[in-house]
């Protein structure tokens, strides 16, 4: 068999999305932030909407989203990605719009961005990316950060006496009766990224039925932040992160 | 006033406040969205949308956000798909958006917001001031940059500069400030409203804005609305364009207003309300055989320096009038350059001074 037998249409089973740009990702090894961004541009392309998408890019590892996925793309400051999705969604019904966060921009400086966007209702979706640290600035403690989890700013772990408990905010956003679809998903596994793919375009279809707002958490590694190997991050994940967010859908209507 | 009179172009002469005129004004120049949070005195912008429904009738969005931090950030992402888009608040409300304001300069995105101000610092007071004058042409958040600015002193201007200040926004892609002060939000003064003009289409906004995040076509590259730039040199460059176009500014945009300074032997420079007071301070200078006259900035920044150190050939001096502890006159300090003493005379808390005040200070602090 020649390689130009090999590379035919019909034997192809993998390849890079036409939404993902030919750029190396600045994401460590291990990260789940490329899985994400993959699973984003296999929808657009699935869905054929790369006209019709607007992405909001967070302050954090993600800040740089908009070179990997090609689409249109505004970059927010810090925690307000919610509040210029909805604006862009209620001038621009017709588009798909989705905003991209980490905890630390969702969960802690945009908290009420992010409530107050679920709370009216905005037709937008919201992928959240949660790995209960601060990657971009070197590993500090998160809002989602575990107790007695060791960061850069709580060398001792957290302690929740002196700095609180970890927010489980999307239990909060699916209390809100602007919130239509929330779910929690991981992408250290193969059945864990088709799960999450499901979602995503869930999410993303949802947000033309005028049904309110879609949350995917991602329960993510930061391999880096953590200090571990990329395998023992995700069996720490596991073992840890998912006691604490377990996965599966939190509503669904 | 009547309500039904809102998308018809006669030159009917209406009598309403300050505030109302904003909103008025905004939906008849094609404003795509209007994003605010209520603050003592210009929650009327906000009241007088919400009870006209421009989103039945021209479909601009109007949107109580939950903080002005959002509303600016709301702002931000609309003009982020070349939308005509604005917010209102007062001085403490305006504080919070410098955040959402220096990013919009960053990522070169224009579009109006409205300071009805009112005294500080701090919760202050919700009377009239012009404490924020810095804050607006000096920069008021982070990094190199400060707001093309139009300062009103009447329910006529706040109405016409809201299509104006669209304009230059656009034009400059910048945000561009209208600074009123409390008084000329909340009086009430006879006004003809700008004529209408329909909000523009998404291949309208294509074509002058190519930059928009509209959704990407097959045919364009990807636009992305950002204000960061890790390299030292590309955020030069940026800096540079933006310095670039506040000297296009200084060239093209001076405006400002004279009241008999032609032959004025002391010129009082005020802006707003202190602009109105001082007018009167004229006039009972006049009366009492002195040459005053008047200069009213009516873009703060760009500042009309030029007029200012030409008129410091002819005077014997100036005085600056203003709501504050003493903020433009260091502008016109500058424009003077030494050649006239230039005073100063200003209340401060919300109080306005009477023109009486301003025509002793004139007379005690310049004449003497």
């Amino acid at each position: 068999m020649s390689n130009n037998e090999i590379i035919s249409p019909e034997n192809l089973v993998y390849a890079k999305p036409k939404s993902l740009k030919e750029t190396y990702m600045h994401y460590c090894p291990g990260c789940s932030h490329g899985v994400v961004h993959r699973l984003i541009a296999e929808i657009i392309d699935e869905m054929d909407i790369q006209d019709k998408t607007i992405g909001i890019a967070p302050v954090g590892c993600a800040v740089f989203a908009y070179n990997y996925i090609d689409i249109d793309w505004q970059e927010a400051a810090h925690g307000r990605a919610p509040a210029l999705a909805t604006a862009i969604k209620r001038l621009l019904p017709d588009r798909y719009v989705f905003t991209y966060q980490g905890d630390g921009d969702l969960a802690a400086i945009g908290t009420a961005e992010t409530i107050h966007a679920c709370n009216r209702g905005e037709n937008i979706v919201i992928i959240f990316i949660n790995n209960g640290i601060y990657g971009m600035t070197g590993g500090q403690m998160a809002p989602t950060t575990l107790p007695d989890m060791i960061t850069s700013t709580t060398p001792y772990g957290r302690k929740t006496e002196l700095n609180g408990y970890p927010l489980n905010i999307t239990n909060l956003l699916a209390q809100l009766p602007g919130t239509c679809y929330v779910t929690r998903q991981s992408v250290q596994s193969i059945a864990g990224v088709r799960k999450a793919k499901k979602a995503i375009q869930k999410a993303f279809e949802n947000s033309m039925l005028n049904k309110g707002t879609s949350i995917v958490e991602v329960v993510s590694t930061c391999n880096a932040g953590w200090k571990m190997t990329p395998e023992n991050a995700n069996k720490w994940m596991e073992e840890n992160m998912f006691p604490a967010y377990p996965l599966g859908d939190l509503k669904d209507i | 006033m009547n309500k039904n009179s809102k998308t018809d172009n006669k030159q009917e002469v209406l009598l309403m406040k300050g505030n109302e005129a904003i909103a008025h004004a905004a939906i008849r120049c094609g404003c795509d969205g209007y994003f605010g949070y209520p603050i003592t005195p210009q929650s009327e912008v906000m009241e007088t949308l919400m009870e006209l429904q421009p989103w039945t009738t021209t479909g601009m969005v109007v949107l109580q956000a939950e903080s002005e931090v959002a509303s600016i950030n709301m702002v931000y992402g609309a003009a982020g798909c070349g939308k005509r888009a604005m917010t209102s608040s007062s001085s403490p409300g305006i504080s919070l958006m410098q955040e959402g304001i220096s990013y919009m300069v960053g990522a070169e995105l224009p579009c109006v917001i409205v300071n009805v101000m009112r005294g500080g610092p701090g919760l202050g007071t919700i009377q009239p001031s012009q404490g924020d004058y810095f804050q607006a042409v000096k920069g008021g958040g982070h990094g190199d940059y400060k707001l093309l600015t139009l300062a009103p002193a009447s329910v006529q201007e706040m109405a016409d500069f809201m299509p104006l200040a669209f304009d230059l926004a656009f034009k400059y892609r910048h945000p561009a400030m209208i600074l009123a002060d409390g008084i000329i939000g909340q009086m009430m003064e006879k006004v003809v409203l700008p004529p209408f003009q329909p909000r523009r289409t998404d291949d309208e906004i294509r074509e002058q804005c190519p930059w928009a995040t509209l959704g990407k076509p097959s045919n364009r590259s990807q636009n992305v609305i950002s204000s960061l730039a890790l390299e030292a040199e590309a955020m030069e460059a940026i800096n540079l364009r933006i310095q670039k176009r506040y000297r296009e500014m200084e060239k093209n945009e001076v405006r400002y207003e004279t009241y008999m300074a032609d032959d004025a032997d002391y010129l009082i420079v005020a802006f707003g309300t202190c602009a109105r007071v001082s007018q009167k301070a004229v006039e009972m200078a006049r009366e009492n055989g002195i040459k005053a006259g008047l200069l009213r900035p009516i873009t703060l920044f760009p500042f009309p320096k030029d007029i200012i150190n030409q008129l410091a050939s002819s005077v014997k001096g100036m005085i600056s009038i203003e709501m504050n502890a003493g903020q433009m006159v260091e502008d016109v300090r500058l424009a003077v350059n030494g050649k006239v003493p230039v005073e100063f005379f200003g209340r401060l808390g919300g109080i306005v001074p009477s023109p009486d005040e301003v025509y002793d200070a004139l007379v005690s602090k310049l004449i003497k």
